[in-house]
Parts: structure tokens; C-alpha cells; sequence
């Protein structure tokens, strides 16, 4: 990346910014072409009128395309800032090419009230470099029992609702979850696990989990409970979406209800379509997630539900822990991974390989989860707010936990080499991220 | 020859020289026990660890024993894995006994891969004296050493494993070892304790005791950990010794001169009717026996195995 500014007319003119000669992708309006993309206080303006003195970002052979929406980050704070912090997830949101993040509630104290939301509204203000949407608590405390004033969580800036982290296990809780928040036009998260049978998982439950003598966690116990939100979805015409799917079984199951009409939608993470229960071979803690890695079977759906539109967005469930506690046992070590970081060349590799198609990859990342949550970034289109991401699609690196801009660095793909780098991210207007 | 690892941590992953060098240098030692004076001087100035996060009497015990007749300085630690997990960390527990010298250390913990965790971290020696339901390899190579001494090879024999095959450790190391070393392995039990993936590893599953045991060289009840009941693995004690407990009636089916293997403790009347246990087929105190020279065999050869084996 090469920015030239020439001050001359500072302060009279608006400010104005070309990303010059870049194939710009944006799913939303239908275009793909190599073409200069202005951007004018901040909003994306029309192609024409740029000053010969205005700021340009070379994008020659880079792709200019929407800042991607994660529509799941675990961004730790309040609670548990030595895992991550605003501060620190919008940074490496940022690295990774994602202008907003929604954070999921799971923080201590949970954000199931107003003014936890409002806290974490606050600090992404103030440290954030990405936009953060806050997504409210289901039911008080996350305990499944009652509902959290879900009102109040919209009005206060939730854009969903999720006990992310558990299920919603009791079934008329959930239904009223999916009826309640209706009225607010609220998306209801659910993370789909049938407790009793997953009672104890480390892995998936297969050949895998059955060489290592560790206790699985069978594709059941996912298929139960997405059976279950499908049938409740369809009860009550309410908004669901199903976290991180990880089975086929899953897959076939949303694919059928979506072609009956109900209205669900999906999203996978880039670990379940780049692992398998394999790389738990060694006891690897970083690859010990909740819903666990499954088999090549489950990865290969996982990849045709992204390709035929079955699931809706790519999110990346970014779980940062802490090295002592990867440390542990690994039936005693926390779930999860950090994914904001290497999402995107992980998903690039499904372009690589002839399973996606570049603007599909793109609107995985951007429109479609911005539809999700009604928010009004996502797209290119004239008049919107420049959140936008430059990717070098031929860039190869090597995954080197210690640069990354998370405080965590629990990841599988320490030492993985990678094709496709984001170059530059901006966030209004504004480059919250250049790489080197 | 030596062992070319550092560390004891499972059979699954041991090439089938290094399996028969630890099965005869177990044999040399073997010969040590039957002296008057039982003790060689080959681990003197080196310092063993065990250090025990769940109950063990015979495991533990024999490792002491092993290690002392060799010679070496002896620490046992016996704690809970839970006491661990709210301070120190496993890690920092064993960095400690690594800063003190420990050039050995046996750990026993109720996490899979507890072990490997260890193994990984520190420059002293690790064995595995039994993780979760992953592996117990000195249980594997002391059953390995037992049936070769009775029956003079392991290629071509039927070993049926019964029982709790899903949460025994000692039924997975067992299964890597005969089956590398060329014995035919079934497994039995009931489906909820016997699942259907173990096929895929080279044994033959069956839910019939009947079926396993017919035509057996040797029968190796696994023990069963009563509190399953609670968890629906099984309806009742009751049903499960009468279904998958071994009795002199179902024994007839195996071949005449079958042995009769557990790996300790026993049910008795539950896994095993107690005149199977106590009888002529049985080698269970054999197995006890042939675990001093084992874990002998494996502390020299892991510790640089120079020395001679105490042979002079």
C-alpha cells in the first residue's frame, strides 16, 4: 500500500480518498471490476469530480471489497480483559479485515442488561478501531430460566440476543425467546448442544476421540437441538439463527427447512471448514472448540451449505483464552480459538480450491451477515460509510502467533502457510489497519 | 540398542523393536528377582517421581519397587487431580520436581494426555503409569511379557479383552500391542461400553462374552467401574455379571489351556466369578510379578540403559 497526500487545499474541499486500480467486489450491488472506489468524508461517493490532489491508496492487483461483519466474537470484555479486551479484539478485527464485530454476552458480569450493553457500547467507543454491536443475553444470566429484557437490549443497541456458550435448553424458554423477540425484529442466536449428550466432550465422538481415550461429544448432540430450533422456528415465525454449525446432519437440515420457507439462517466458522477431528491427535488444545471438529464428511457439508447458500455468513466464533489455560489437561482446557486473524485466508483457500467463487467468499462476509443484524455496512453503495477492506489475494505468509494483534494466541494454524493478506482496512473513511 | 525416546507415553506410538527390546530386557530382569539379593546398582545417584493423581496401590507400588531395586532415589507423590487444577498447575508441578532433579518422572492422572502435556514441556524423562482412558503402556507391555512367558509367542493367538473397553486405558494399550505384535484381538462388553469405531483399529467387536470367548488362548477381564451404573452405561450390576462376567461355564468355550488375565483391582462376582480368579488358568499374580521386571526394563532403558542389566 502507497498513500500520497498533498495538503494543499486541506480544510476547504472535502476530504477525499481514491483507492486506485483494485478489483473492487461488492456482493450487495452486483459489482466486480477493476475500478477506483472514492471515498468522501468518510462515505463512498460517486466516481466522479476527485481532485488531482486527493489521498490515493494504490490497490494495483488487490481486492477492494467491504469491511467483513463478524457476527460472533467472543471480545471478553467486561471480565475477562487477560483473555482480550475492545481494545485489543477490534485491533485484530481489524488486522483481519472485519469493520464490525458483534460481541457476544458471555463477559462477567453476562450483558443481559441495558447497562451492560451500554458499557460495552461505551468502551468500543473510546478504545475500539472497529465498530462493535453489542448482542444481549436470551435469558437472565444466560441460565435459560427467564427472559433478559430483551426490549430494553434492543432500545440500548443489541442487534440479537444469544446465551452463546450454552444452549437454550429448556424448549418453551426458547420458544418464547423466538416469539418475544419478534417485536423487536431481533435475530435469536442459538448455540445448538444437547447437554446430556455432550455431558463431558473434549472432541467429536468418533474413531478419533475413541484412539485417544477422550470422552466425545457425537454430531447428535448438535443435529438434536437444530431439529429442535427448526421445529420452534417454525411455531412461531420468529427469527432464528443457528451458531456455528459443524455437522452434516445440521446442514441437510437447514437446507430442507429453508426450501419449506422457515425463516433461519446459519453460520459456519472458518475452523470447521479447514479441520478435522484429526488435529486433535496429541492432545492439542488449540484444537479443542465447542461444537467440536468433526470429520472430513462434516467439513466437506459444511463447505457445499456455504456454497448453496444453506448458511448465510461466515463468522468466526473468536474464543481467546489464555496460554496457562491451553495449558491444562485438555479435558480441563477452556473451548475455543482465535479465528478474527486468519478467517480470511482460510477462506480464500475455499476459492483456491474451486468450491467458492471470490464474490461469493465476499458476500459471506460482508452483506449477508450485515442483513442479519439490519446493519447499514456491508456494501459499497454511494452514500454509505466507508468500512472498507483491501486484500492482497496472492499474499503469502506464515502464521506466526506472536505477531498476532489479539492478546490471545490460541490458534491450530500456528505455522500454517497462508495465501491472502489484508493490506489495509478502513473504518469510515479512515485506515484503522495497514499492514507492515 | 536403546529406546531412542525420552519418553514411556503409549504403545500406539512405539515401533514393534522397541515393544520386544523392553519384552527382553524385562526378561533379564526377571532373572534379578529370583536372587537372594534382589537389588543392582545401574540407577544409583538418579532421582524417580511418582507422582500419582488418582488411587493406585499395585501400579504405584511396583514402580517404587522397580525403581529401588535399581537403585535409584525415590519420591511418590500421591494427590488429587482436582487439589491441582484450583492452585498450581500440572505444568508447574512438574517443572518443579524437573528443577529438583527428578531425571524420571511417572505420572498417573485421570486426563488423557496428562502425560503428553508433561512429555513436552521437560527435558526429564516422562512415563505414563495410566492417563484417563487413553493408555497404561506398563499394564500393555507386563500383559505382553506375561503371555510370552506362557505361551512362548503372541502371533496367531486369540486375545479376547471384555468389558469396559470405552473407558479402559488398559484395553487400548493392550489393542495396539498384541495387534502389532500379531495376536488376533476381540472385544466384548455391552454396545453402551464397546463402540463400534474400535473395528476400525484391527479388532474384531462383538456384544457376545460367548462369542469372544470361544476358541480364546487368553481372556483378559477388564475391571469395571461400578459408579457407570448410575450414568446408564448398564441397567444393574446383576445383569451385567450375568451377561459379561466371567464364569467356569463360559471359560469352557475358550481353548483348553486358556489364560485368565485381569489387570487389577478385581470385582470379584462382578467381571470375574472368584473361583476364575484363584484358578488354574489364572496368571493375575503372574502379571503382578512380571510388572516389577517391566517397569525395571523401562526405567533402565529410558534412563540411557548403558549399564548392564545387572546380568554380572
Amino acid at each position: 500500500m502507497k498513500a500520497t497526500t498533498n495538503t494543499e487545499h486541506a480544510g476547504h474541499a472535502a476530504d477525499i480518498l481514491v483507492i486506485r486500480g483494485g478489483r473492487v467486489i461488492d456482493p450487495a450491488n452486483g459489482l466486480d471490476g477493476v475500478r477506483d472506489l472514492v471515498i468522501a468524508d468518510g462515505r463512498i461517493a460517486a466516481f466522479s469530480a476527485v481532485p488531482r490532489d486527493a489521498r490515493t491508496i494504490d490497490a494495483t492487483g488487490q481486492v477492494v471489497c467491504p469491511g467483513f461483519v463478524d457476527l460472533h466474537t467472543h471480545v471478553r470484555e467486561p471480565g475477562y480483559e487477560y483473555k482480550e479486551t475492545v481494545a485489543s479484539a477490534t485491533r485484530a478485527a481489524a488486522a483481519g479485515g472485519f469493520t464490525t464485530i458483534c460481541a457476544m454476552p458471555n463477559t462477567n458480569p453476562i450483558n443481559d442488561t441495558r447497562a451492560v450493553t451500554e458499557l460495552v457500547i461505551e468502551v468500543a467507543a473510546r478504545e475500539g478501531v472497529v465498530n462493535v454491536r453489542p448482542i444481549g443475553a436470551i435469558t437472565k444470566g444466560s441460565r435459560g430460566e427467564e427472559l433478559a429484557e430483551i426490549g430494553d437490549l434492543a432500545e440500548a443497541g443489541c442487534v440479537a440476543v444469544s446465551d452463546d456458550g450454552r444452549p437454550v435448553t429448556n424448549s418453551l424458554v426458547m420458544r418464547r425467546a423466538l416469539e418475544y423477540a419478534q417485536a423487536f425484529d431481533l435475530p435469536v442466536i442459538d448455540h445448538c448442544e444437547d447437554l446430556a449428550l455432550s455431558a463431558d466432550g473434549v472432541m467429536h465422538e468418533g474413531k478419533i476421540s475413541t484412539m485417544l481415550g477422550l470422552h466425545g461429544i457425537p454430531a447428535a448432540a448438535e443435529e438434536v437441538m437444530v431439529a429442535r430450533d427448526l421445529a420452534l422456528c417454525e411455531l412461531t415465525g420468529g427469527r432464528l439463527h443457528l451458531a456455528h454449525m459443524s455437522c452434516a446432519g445440521s446442514i441437510r437440515m437447514i437446507r430442507e427447512a429453508k426450501a419449506r420457507g422457515v425463516r433461519v439462517t446459519a453460520e459456519a466458522c472458518p475452523h470447521h471448514f479447514s479441520l478435522t477431528d484429526e488435529a486433535v491427535i496429541g492432545f492439542a488444545t488449540n484444537a479443542k472448540m465447542n461444537p467440536p471438529l468433526r470429520t472430513r464428511a462434516d467439513v466437506e457439508a459444511v463447505i457445499e451449505g456455504l456454497a448453496d447458500g444453506t448458511i448465510d455468513a461466515i463468522a468466526t466464533d473468536h474464543a481467546p483464552h489464555a496460554t496457562e489455560e491451553k495449558s491444562w489437561p485438555i479435558d480441563q482446557a477452556p473451548c475455543g480459538i482465535i479465528g478474527l486473524e486468519t478467517a480470511l485466508p482460510l477462506a480464500l483457500a475455499l476459492v483456491a480450491a474451486g468450491r467458492l467463487s471470490l464474490p461469493h467468499l465476499i458476500r459471506l462476509l460482508t452483506i449477508q451477515p450485515a442483513a442479519l443484524i439490519k446493519s447499514d455496512r456491508g456494501s459499497l453503495s454511494v452514500g454509505a460509510m466507508a468500512d472498507v477492506t483491501i486484500v492482497d489475494p496472492a499474499r503469502q505468509w506464515v502464521v506466526e502467533p506472536a505477531e498476532f494483534r489479539s492478546k490471545s494466541r490460541n490458534t491450530p494454524f500456528a505455522g500454517w502457510k497462508m495465501t491472502g493478506r489484508v493490506v489495509s482496512t478502513l473504518v469510515a473513511g479512515k485506515v484503522v489497519y495497514a499492514d507492515q | 540398542m536403546n529406546l531412542k525416546r525420552k519418553d514411556l507415553l503409549g504403545i500406539r506410538e512405539m515401533e514393534i523393536d522397541e515393544i520386544n527390546l523392553i519384552l527382553s530386557t524385562a526378561d533379564s530382569f526377571k532373572e534379578v528377582a529370583g536372587r537372594e539379593i534382589k537389588k543392582v546398582p545401574t540407577l544409583r545417584g538418579r532421582t524417580v517421581v511418582n507422582l500419582f493423581f488418582e488411587p493406585s496401590t499395585r501400579t504405584r507400588a511396583s514402580f517404587e519397587l522397580a525403581a529401588k531395586r535399581l537403585s535409584a532415589d525415590v519420591i511418590n507423590i500421591s494427590t488429587s487431580a482436582s487439589s491441582v487444577v484450583k492452585g498450581e498447575t500440572l505444568l508447574d508441578t512438574a517443572k518443579n520436581l524437573e528443577a529438583m532433579g527428578a531425571d524420571v518422572i511417572v505420572i498417573r492422572h485421570s486426563s488423557s494426555g496428562a502425560p503428553t502435556l508433561l512429555a513436552r514441556a521437560l527435558r526429564c524423562s516422562v512415563i505414563n503409569a495410566g492417563d484417563g482412558a487413553h493408555e497404561h503402556p506398563t499394564q500393555a507391555l507386563v500383559d505382553l511379557s506375561t503371555i510370552l512367558e506362557r505361551k512362548g509367542r503372541l502371533s496367531g493367538l486369540t486375545v479376547a479383552i471384555v468389558g469396559d473397553v470405552l473407558h479402559s486405558r488398559v484395553a487400548r494399550s493392550n489393542l495396539w500391542g498384541l495387534t502389532k505384535l500379531g495376536a488376533r484381538v476381540r472385544l466384548a462388553g455391552p454396545p453402551t461400553m464397546v463402540p463400534r469405531e474400535l473395528a476400525a483399529f484391527g479388532a474384531e467387536v462383538t456384544w457376545s462374552l460367548d462369542e469372544a470367548v470361544d476358541g480364546a488362548d487368553v481372556v483378559m477381564a477388564l475391571r469395571l467401574q461400578l459408579e457407570r451404573q448410575g450414568r446408564a452405561y448398564f441397567p444393574t450390576l446383576r445383569e451385567y455379571s450375568r451377561l459379561w462376567g466371567l464364569t467356569r461355564e463360559r471359560l469352557q468355550r475358550a481353548k483348553p489351556d486358556v489364560l485368565v488375565m485381569h489387570p487389577g483391582p478385581v470385582n470379584r462376582g462382578v467381571e470375574i466369578a472368584p473361583e476364575i480368579a484363584d484358578g488354574l488358568s489364572s496368571v493375575i499374580l503372574n502379571q503382578v510379578t512380571n510388572g516389577l521386571a517391566v517397569r525395571m526394563a523401562v526405567l533402565y532403558l529410558l534412563s540411557g540403559g548403558k549399564s548392564e542389566t545387572g546380568r554380572g
